[in-house]
């Protein structure tokens, strides 16, 4: 297939150009601004790669189409905002049990309720902390920039698919709005191994199988929960993620993820250039959790700000995984209020002030 | 000896946990008559949906994928996306389609998925243990409506039939029954058409099918099989109210 080699595009057009470039050719999905553009896409190009586009009565529907073409090992994806990712909550229980992969985009908006559609960070704990039923998790990457929106959702297939376990890219408005300059590329994969032996097919020439989360006899559920804890073991081992800027000489270290990392980068740079060291720890994925990065850098460095558009969520994680003679401050901004550079200079300065003259 | 009666190739040799005098037995005997009579068991995918009917896997010989509870339209209209040539059926009881289901299968039947929804209808939740359903009928008494189905308050029982009957999508609604050998009879040829819509690629296929639960009735199983033919069928009338031909789908 010939792509083309920078394209200029919004980032809710970035993320679905990578899935159909990543071998997704099934889209189920319900409208919900901010990420209108995603089914849109989708409506438009996958009829040329012979996939199939279909608009769902809601996002509970959209979610339950996908599992059950999730079971059958084709690439799949669904993408709402805030909302709809609510009404998803109980399909995301029984992927986790049911141990399928596939691929959800939350392009969230402001809560709770209705709220609105700017940009924010809100469902943090949603995403990580579960809002389904039952003592399971979803590996959730927050992509900051156009390139990475791009670059996440092939990741998302590809690990959805390693631990058959849902993937949620988390961005909002500003990633899924924002035009910039991307740069696709196409996976070698393309699709997962059609031998995988859990796979809805037919049962042609072999036992049946079943796909189910329903396990009745006596320490069967138990095992099974454990079978999926030692998954989310292993990614938290494996397959963390974390980006880290001037993080070795830093007398404060930042973190942040999404898209306000990229406005405290900036800040970051002016404080630097007035000479405050500065550093920045931006968690990729979300879960599993840069703990070890955090306890390592917390070993040096002891002064940390948390900042998220949101009133104090992944601050929480930060602060569990610190050493305890750390010292964690937050800045939050919430319902859709996005501070400048200029306002997270004042911050980040200030808070170095506070530390240097200790 | 010639054999004239045996087990569907498409059931499992395992007994059933159905309580004595539940239908459900009768229906899963029926689907899988007509998947084998269509030979296409190994090009089957079933959707169980929650309550009794979710030991559809055990019993049916071929592949199941469990849905959340009143999901398994929406879990089969993406299934049969991909599996176009495969046969997608769902078994869902009342509590699961007319109640909790009921936007899933409305438009799963409005965009004329190619798929048959088997809809096992008896008037209460079972598993659960008899609380009312969106099916039961004015006045019956269940643990949630101990004084009586009022419909002042709980409003009528619902009839999914004669809804989607007046849908353009789909290609067969119909109901039927089996307290009798001839409803046994009648109700065969229904779902065996029902999943020959299907294979044809006329679109999706409905079949209510009146059941028993004796159990959560408070009746012996004769005394259930009765109240169908009193009570059941002369509120949910049988019979085909929408049937397809080929021209109507070109």
């Amino acid at each position: 297939m010939s792509i083309p080699k920078k394209v200029f595009t919004k980032g809710n057009e970035a993320i679905a150009m990578a899935a159909i470039n990543a071998g997704c050719h099934y889209y189920f999905g319900y409208p919900i601004t901010p990420q209108n553009e995603i089914p849109e896409y989708m409506a438009e190009h996958l009829p040329a790669v012979g996939g199939e586009f279909l608009q769902a009565e809601s996002e509970i529907a959209s979610i339950n189409m996908l599992l059950g073409a999730a079971a059958t090992g084709v690439r799949v994806m669904t993408s709402s905002s805030g909302p709809g990712i609510s009404l998803m909550q109980e399909g995301f229980s029984y992927f986790a049990g049911n141990e399928l992969p596939a691929v959800v985009v939350n392009i969230s908006r402001q809560g709770p309720g209705l709220g609105g559609i700017n940009a924010t960070q809100g469902d943090y704990f949603q995403s990580v902390k579960g809002g389904g039923h039952g003592d399971y998790k979803l590996i959730v990457l927050a992509p900051h920039t156009g390139q990475e929106l791009y670059d996440l959702t092939i990741k998302a297939f590809e690990i959805s698919e390693k631990y058959r376990m849902l993937t949620l890219i988390l961005g909002d408005a500003i990633l899924g709005q924002i035009k910039e300059p991307i740069i696709p590329w196409i996976p070698e994969k393309i699709s997962g191994d059609p031998d995988r032996d859990w796979l809805i097919t037919g049962a042609k020439g072999r036992t049946p199988r079943k796909i189910t989360s329903l396990f009745l006899a006596d320490g069967e559920m138990e095992k099974h929960n454990w079978h999926l804890q030692e998954k989310y073991e292993r990614l938290e081992r494996d397959d963390v993620m974390v980006e880290e800027v001037d993080t070795e000489d830093a007398e404060l270290i930042v973190v942040a993820f999404g898209s306000v990392a990229r406005i405290v980068k900036s800040a970051i740079a002016q404080v630097r250039e007035a000479g405050m060291k500065v550093g920045l720890v931006r968690p990729i994925t979300l879960f599993p959790f840069p703990r070890q990065t955090l306890l390592d850098v917390g070993g040096r460095t002891k002064k940390f700000l948390v900042v998220e558009m949101n009133t104090g969520q992944m601050v929480e994680d930060v602060r569990l995984s610190l050493p305890g003679d750390c010292q964690v401050d937050f800045y939050g901004r919430p319902g859709g209020s996005v501070p400048t550079p200029e306002d997270l200079y004042d911050v980040i300065s200030e808070t170095y002030t506070a530390q240097s003259s200790n | 000896m010639k054999q004239v009666f045996k087990r569907p190739e498409a059931m499992t040799d395992k007994p059933f946990h159905f309580c004595p005098g539940c239908h459900h037995g009768i229906v899963h005997r029926l689907v899988a008559e007509a998947l084998d009579h269509f030979a296409v068991r190994e090009k089957t995918v079933g959707v169980a949906s929650v309550g009794c009917s979710v030991f559809l896997y055990d019993y049916f010989a071929g592949e199941v994928i469990e849905a959340p509870h009143g999901r398994a339209s929406a879990v089969a209209a993406g299934t049969k996306r991909v599996l176009k040539d495969h046969v997608v059926f769902t078994y869902q009881g009342d509590g699961d389609l007319a109640a909790i289901g009921t936007a899933e299968v409305i438009h799963a039947a409005n965009r004329g998925d190619n798929i048959t929804v088997i809809f096992v209808n008896n008037g209460i939740y079972g598993m659960t243990g008899g609380q009312m359903a969106p099916t039961t009928l004015l006045g019956q008494r269940s643990t949630t409506s101990p004084y009586g189905r009022d419909c002042h308050r709980d409003g009528y029982p619902i009839k999914m039939t004669e809804m989607l009957a007046a849908l353009e999508g789909p290609s067969l609604v119909s109901r039927v029954a089996v307290n009798t050998p001839g409803n046994v009879k009648k109700a065969r040829k229904v779902i065996r058409q029902a999943f020959q819509m299907q294979i044809e690629g006329k679109g999706f296929s409905f079949v209510e099918v009146l059941s028993t639960c004796p159990t959560n009735w408070g009746m012996t199983p004769q005394a259930a099989n009765d109240r169908i033919a009193e009570e059941m069928i002369p509120y949910f009338p049988l019979g085909t109210l929408k049937q397809k031909d080929i021209v109507d789908v070109l």
